[in-house]
């Protein structure tokens, strides 16, 4: 099966022969499948962001290529558009690109520069409206008029109504409180589990990313570092602290409790996995 | 993109012409554009053209940059150079077909006004080359303090344009965002016709003035928690103050006035 998007050998330079010149990211291979949930992490200027920014072709490598369903996006030009409303992709603070007058019609935007008939962008509208969230009867105020939650779900419909097979997020949740952020979780994973699509999601806190993701990738310095499902990235806790992000603290003291002798299995990192994890062992001492 | 711009770009260095005060700089910038105008022979303009070279010179700038300064400007300078070359009439013919007729003159015209341009040019460029946008609104404020005699809100406007230099940077970061964030929805800004593309601006300039005021707004309030209240009594962190080269730079300046008045005053 080809995968749903790809990588190829992606470099990209900035400001490429200029005293400026800057390498952000390097030979990275990349795919993703269907109804794979992907955590991207790393650093502030790890090439994270720059290279989610090359999956729906806002940039344009400098070599190397990004293929959709096994097709290279920049083939045409008709293919880029097809790309854009193929791959979603949500900015940092995405409340800041609201312009319309209603709500309804700022989500309708991308629907409708997808050439969609009436009813269809109407249909997307309630429809994406109700992954965030956002309750039917603030479609028609003011998208300025909301709350800061509010604005950010409304703008991430935005995205969501051209119902995307990946849907990429950029830190969807900075700046809110913890239950502004648990509902964009929440319903970022509902419409992952609707549309059995792929959700790339950007963050640099391991602790949030670790409970839903199905697959964890690491960037350091314009390169991927580690790739792998959540429990055998934590494996990695010194490599993981080199790189400089903060390790989940239960994968923190798991393992340490391994290099203090005790046989724990690796990549523990949730508080239920290590209690029961804890408890077998306690058990199998007294056992002895 | 739209990062490429150079508007107003500062080099930072530690050559004398960085160390020289902005206001002696800004008085010798104004005192070079004069000159320009003043000079009417081709001594004179070498006279000009090597205190150009030497103030690069002594600057360090490259010479990459400064031609990457005068690049936006090439069409202009062709412009005028072709409209003089075709429009000047003179005693001299040197082409004639059809209806066009050029002249010695008109040659000659040409070349002094694209060489005055690009000089003209060339000097401002090197005054915002180095000298950081901070000290310059700072040297203008010194030099238009008498003003302030005749109600000119001086402090104010210095003030406006230090925060309009201080927010260039920014907006353009800002209205690539955006304009990556609206085309990630579909958004196309460079097709269609015209009427097609202004209106494709408005999810650009809508968010991009709502962000503009949001950042004005917190200015002033970060201004207004930090005391801000205009300029009376204000005192600077960097007081700027005229060092020995700042004279011998002004005297220089002085000496090449006269003496191209002298030179323009013998017919040379």
């Amino acid at each position: 099966m080809t995968p749903l998007i790809e990588t190829k050998k992606l470099t990209h330079v900035y400001s490429a022969g200029t005293p400026f010149e800057h390498v952000a990211v390097e030979d990275v291979d990349f795919s993703a499948s269907r109804g794979e949930f992907i955590g991207i992490i790393g650093h502030t200027g790890s090439g994270k962001s720059t290279f989610v920014q090359h999956l729906n072709g806002l940039l344009k490598p400098t070599s190397g290529s990004v293929l959709v369903e096994g097709e290279e996006i920049f083939s045409s030009p008709g293919r880029i558009r097809q790309v854009r409303s193929k791959v979603g992709l949500v900015f940092q603070y995405p409340e800041y690109q609201l312009f319309e007058e209603t709500v309804r019609a700022d989500i309708a935007y991308g629907p409708k520069n997808m050439k969609l008939d009436k009813e269809e962008i109407e249909r997307r509208v309630l429809e994406a409206a109700d992954f965030v969230g956002l309750e039917p009867e603030l479609l028609d105020k003011s998208p300025f008029d909301l709350s800061g939650g509010q604005k950010r779900r409304a703008a991430i419909a935005g995205v969501i109504a051209m119902r995307p097979d990946v849907l990429i997020l950029d830190e969807p949740t900075a700046g809110l409180d913890p239950r502004g952020r648990e509902e964009i979780i929440y319903n970022i994973r509902r419409y992952h589990a609707a549309v059995n699509g792929t959700v790339i999601y950007i963050t640099h806190s391991m602790e949030d990313i670790a409970r839903f993701a199905t697959r964890l990738v690491v960037f350091s310095k314009g390169h991927i570092a580690l790739d792998g499902p959540p429990a055998q990235v934590f494996r990695h806790v010194e490599e993981l602290e080199r790189i400089g992000l903060t390790v989940p603290s239960v994968a923190k003291v798991m393992s340490i409790l391994k290099q203090r002798g005790l046989p724990v299995e690796d990549g523990v990192y949730t508080v239920d996995r290590a209690v029961e994890v804890l408890l077998g062992l306690k058990g199998g001492v007294a056992g002895a | 993109m739209l990062k490429d711009i150079t508007l107003g770009q500062y080099f930072p260095g530690d050559t004398v012409v960085h160390r020289l005060d902005p206001r002696t700089k800004l008085i010798l910038t104004i005192l070079y554009i004069v000159l320009l105008f003043i000079a009417k022979s081709y001594v004179s303009y070498g006279l000009v053209f090597l205190f150009l070279v030497i103030c690069i010179a002594l600057s360090r700038i490259r010479l990459k940059a400064i031609l990457s300064g005068l690049k936006p400007l090439v069409v202009l300078i062709l412009i005028t150079a072709i409209l003089n070359l075709f429009y000047t009439r003179g005693e001299r013919l040197l082409v004639s077909f059809w209806r066009i007729r050029i002249y010695w003159e008109g040659v000659r015209t040409a070349a002094v006004m694209a060489l005055r341009i690009m000089m003209l040019i060339t000097g401002t460029l090197l005054l915002t080359y180095t000298t950081s946008p901070l000290q310059l609104t700072d040297g203008m404020e010194k030099l238009m303090n008498p003003l302030k005699k005749l109600h000119v809100p001086v402090h104010e406007l210095s003030m406006m344009m230090s925060i309009a230099l201080r927010f260039i940077p920014t907006l353009i970061e800002e209205t690539d965002k955006i304009m990556n964030a609206q085309k990630a929805r579909g958004a196309e800004f460079d097709t269609g016709n015209l009427i097609q593309k202004a209106k494709a601006m408005l999810p650009l300039l809508v968010p991009l003035f709502i962000s503009a005021f949001r950042r004005a707004d917190e200015l002033a309030t970060a201004m207004e928690s930090r005391c801000y209240h205009g300029g009376e009594g204000r005192t600077k962190m960097k007081v700027l103050k005229m060092a020995g080269r700042d004279w011998i730079a002004l005297g220089c300046g002085a000496a090449l006035l006269v003496l191209t008045i002298l030179l323009r005053r013998l017919g040379l």
